[in-house]
């Protein structure tokens, strides 16, 4: 592979390396285009209309949105299981991958972690603006029942929430320190006391790069069933009550293989921007894209099957009110987004995959481009149809969305990216010390393999 | 100079937090926010006593990584051992019994309320609807009178039927109407989900919702089987008469934007001697209201024993099969007794006869 410089052997020397990696990662910080500051401003923009949106809400209540008793969940519900299931990408990546010592992933750990973070909260925002009264969302703590499915959510949510703060501060203790000391003689009062603080003193002793590493090893392990379980209990918010559409013991599971599918294709399109806007071509390589791709293909076959495990065996049997879900999914109201959650967010990616020739980046990201689009479209009508379908004889419900609705949701989107963009200004958006660390092995193995080699002949 | 402000502020800010724990936990009579208010209180008081100067050995600057001086001076973590970290959470968990406690305590000292014994019998209550009777007001022409009475007794919202007149389908040709309460289970979906106990079962077996408690989540009406549970999305329409009254709990007005309501089984009338107002309402005297616990129960013209008569006219639950247990029975029928033909569908739409709604109020459709 000729555009990868970073991961093949016998390139320039460690320390080039390096001070080119610490140039790079430096980067984003040092230059601030007209462009950013454009994309900044429209962020702000749409987060501003949705603020505007949202004040109208409470001003007048949720009258002011398509919802109404029959079908009582909509947009709303739909982005928070969304933006909960893309935070998966940060544990998989990390953690996963991680505890497998796949050290590919190591360049992009860190945006991974920081979509984990920006997803979780800008998801946890959703239920608040779901709520009729927000003013009240302190019960939750003051009155909370450990037999309420929402509560073991805001339990999961707040402890994955933590755990992911911890799990992307740990590793970039020592990048903080990197840019401390880079920074010291030349930056702004505040900016340097911001990286002093956070740095913790980091010296690069023997020690604390001890405690780090046990740090980090005793996070990777525990952040693995801590995210498991919150894509569970969101969709146990579902599968608690008692919906025919939603009565599945296979929800947990679905849930948490479409929240890790989704989080792929979400950093899978981060990296791809971030990779053209700041030049880290030489780090996210061709084999990262399509580490990712095979990756976002294995999850797609994962749901694929979920999707056969749970259709297959309620369509076989058709009980009664099966067949009005059946129908409204596959050939009524909701068959167009079902047939595209179906053959854009599932089937396409593997397609794209398994042919040579397609796998290319901008394949990859398009594939990915679709894998969320069919994601949210399917959370979108796993919510509506389950609350669809009658429960007495009466004439199933409608729901649209106003533009209340659209422009809160567009805000939701313009926040999680605003986060995004405005991070990478403040942050090393590489592991730079992990990846040094990882280089410098490489290069005693090789000098080692090379001076063995020397002796033999 | 400086440091010693910073300290201030940390031990002024953990007094604070404690002070705050203490109210809270008086206020709330729950340990909950007190202990976390607590936790956060210590964690300053720790920082406040942080020791500053001196390197634990394991951290000495050595000649390669001298600490650079822009730095400022090392902080250096307090350094506590495993005893010490043991005695520390002794000492937190000595903490949480006295603080259990206190509410509770100042509450029987200061405030001392007598104590209420419980009734020697707890009234179970229970609906009977015999659909045999029912025919969906057709024959006096007008909208289901028991819907009407319902939502002119609770000044209940647009478009809220608390109890609503569903029509079925027979088997065979024609149709049958089915009055539909909230079916106050004793396995109530509703209660079990609810994440603030907004709703809850009386020990009367009735299913209430407390409209100051709801946050609004409407997770029971996706819980609810049935159907029975209500949004205010906006300010509600209610006549301005309602918002005079006082709110309670088993009577539901007035109606409270952003929360949910529905059928209260009218225990407060039932007490007070009267039947609800969807039975005095019923032209053909099908539904019954009564007290398992005694095994009665009355439609307002004759009385009946609730187990024999469940019993002599194959009385069914809705979804029985979900387990939920409702306290509402209905007998099969389709309103012979009172000379209805199957063949004849359709019901009077009900209204909201208010002349005027609250002020700012907004309509919306079901």
């Amino acid at each position: 592979m000729v555009t990868s410089g970073a991961w093949e052997p016998q390139m320039e020397p460690l320390t080039e390396w390096q001070d080119q990696l610490e140039e790079t990662t430096l980067g984003p910080t040092r230059r601030t285009s007209a462009r950013y500051f454009g994309l900044v401003g429209f962020l702000v923009a749409v987060l501003g209309w949705g603020s505007y949106a949202y004040y109208v809400q409470v001003r007048d209540g949720l009258v002011v949105t398509g919802m109404r008793d029959r079908i009582s969940w909509g947009i709303y519900i739909t982005m928070f299981v969304f933006f909960i299931g893309i935070s998966h990408a940060g544990t998989l990546i990390s953690a996963i991958l991680r505890v497998s010592n796949a050290t590919w992933r190591t360049p992009i750990t860190r945006m991974a972690e920081f979509i984990t973070v920006v997803a979780l909260s800008t998801g946890a925002l959703f239920v608040i603006v779901d709520l009729g009264r927000p003013d009240r969302l302190g019960y939750v703590l003051v009155y909370g029942r450990w037999q309420s499915p929402i509560v073991w959510d805001v339990t999961a949510v707040a402890t994955y929430l933590t755990a992911s703060l911890i799990y992307l501060y740990l590793p970039m203790i020592p990048d903080l320190a990197f840019f401390r000391d880079r920074f010291a003689p030349r930056t702004s009062v505040w900016r340097h006391r911001l990286y002093r603080t956070l740095a913790l003193d980091w010296a690069e002793t023997e020690q604390q790069k001890a405690s780090l590493r046990r740090a980090i090893g005793v996070m990777m392990i525990l952040i693995i069933p801590i995210a498991v379980s919150v894509h569970t209990v969101v969709s146990w918010i579902f599968a608690m009550t008692l919906r025919e559409a939603w009565n599945s013991t296979i929800f947990g599971f679905f849930f948490v293989a479409g929240a890790i599918y989704s989080g792929i294709a979400t950093l899978i399109i981060v990296m791809a921007i971030l990779r053209k806007a700041y030049h880290l071509e030489g780090y996210l390589t061709n084999r990262h894209f399509l580490y990712l791709g095979y990756l976002l293909a294995a999850m797609a076959a994962v749901m694929i099957y979920a999707n056969i495990s749970e259709y297959v065996t309620t369509g076989f049997k058709l009980e009664e009110g099966g067949e009005f879900l059946f129908r409204q999914l596959f050939v009524a109201e909701f068959a167009p987004y079902f047939w595209f959650y179906l053959i854009g967010g599932l089937f396409l990616p593997p397609i794209f995959m398994a042919v040579k020739r397609m796998r290319r980046i901008g394949t990859i990201v398009i594939a990915a481009v679709f894998v969320d689009l069919g994601m949210w479209v399917e959370r979108y009508f796993i919510v509506v149809t389950g609350l669809r379908a009658p429960l007495l004889s009466y004439e199933p419900a409608s729901y649209a969305p106003t533009w209340v609705e659209w422009s809160i949701t567009a805000g939701g989107f313009a926040l999680f990216a605003l986060l995004i963009t405005v991070f990478v200004k403040f942050f090393p958006i590489m592991a730079v010390w992990e990846m040094v660390e990882e280089r410098k092995a490489m290069t005693a193995v090789l000098d080692e393999s090379s001076a063995t080699a020397g002796e033999r002949s | 100079m400086k440091r010693m402000k910073v300290i201030t502020s940390l031990f002024a800010m953990a007094a604070f937090l404690g002070v705050a724990a203490l109210a809270v936990g008086l206020h709330t009579h729950s340990a909950t926010p007190a202990l976390v208010l607590m936790g956060g209180a210590w964690v300053l008081w720790f920082a406040a006593t942080m020791k500053r100067g001196a390197r634990p050995a394991g951290a000495m600057p050595t000649a390669d990584t001298p600490h650079p001086s822009y730095l400022g001076p090392a902080i250096t973590a307090r350094v506590i051992d495993r005893r010490t970290a043991i005695r520390l959470l002794g000492f937190s968990a000595l903490f949480y019994g006295p603080f259990r406690g206190i509410p509770g305590l100042l509450e029987r000292l200061v405030i001392a309320q007598p104590t209420q014994l419980p009734p020697a019998r707890i009234r179970q209550w229970a609906m009977i609807i015999d659909l045999r009777s029912c025919d969906g007001c057709q024959s006096v022409e007008s909208p289901p009178r028991c819907t009407q009475a319902c939502i002119e007794g609770h000044l209940a919202p647009e478009p809220m039927q608390w109890i609503e007149v569903f029509e079925d389908e027979l088997e065979g040709d024609g149709t049958r109407f089915l009055p539909t309460p909230c079916q106050h289970c004793q396995n109530p979906p509703c209660v079990n989900v609810c994440p603030v106990a907004a709703t809850f079962s009386t020990p009367e077996g009735v299913v209430l919702i407390d409209q100051d408690r709801c946050i609004g989540c409407r997770i029971c009406m996706a819980a609810c089987p049935y159907d029975r549970r209500f949004f205010n999305w906006g300010d509600p329409p209610v006549p301005t008469e309602a918002l005079l009254a006082e709110y309670d709990v088993e009577a539901q007005v007035p109606a409270r934007k952003g929360t949910v309501m529905k059928c209260d089984f009218c225990p407060d009338m039932v007490r007070a001697g009267a039947l609800p107002y969807c039975i005095q309402a019923c032209p053909n005297r099908a539904i019954y209201y009564g007290d398992l616990e005694e095994d009665i129960a009355s439609n307002g013209r004759e009385v009946v024993s609730i187990t024999r008569f469940l019993a002599s006219t194959d009385a069914f639950r809705l979804k029985e099969e979900l387990g939920t247990q409702p306290r509402v029975f209905y007998i099969p029928g389709h309103g012979e007794a009172v000379g209805r033909e199957p063949t004849r569908t359709g019901r009077m739409r009900t209204v909201w006869p208010w002349s005027r709604v609250a002020p700012g109020s907004r309509r919306w459709s079901r």
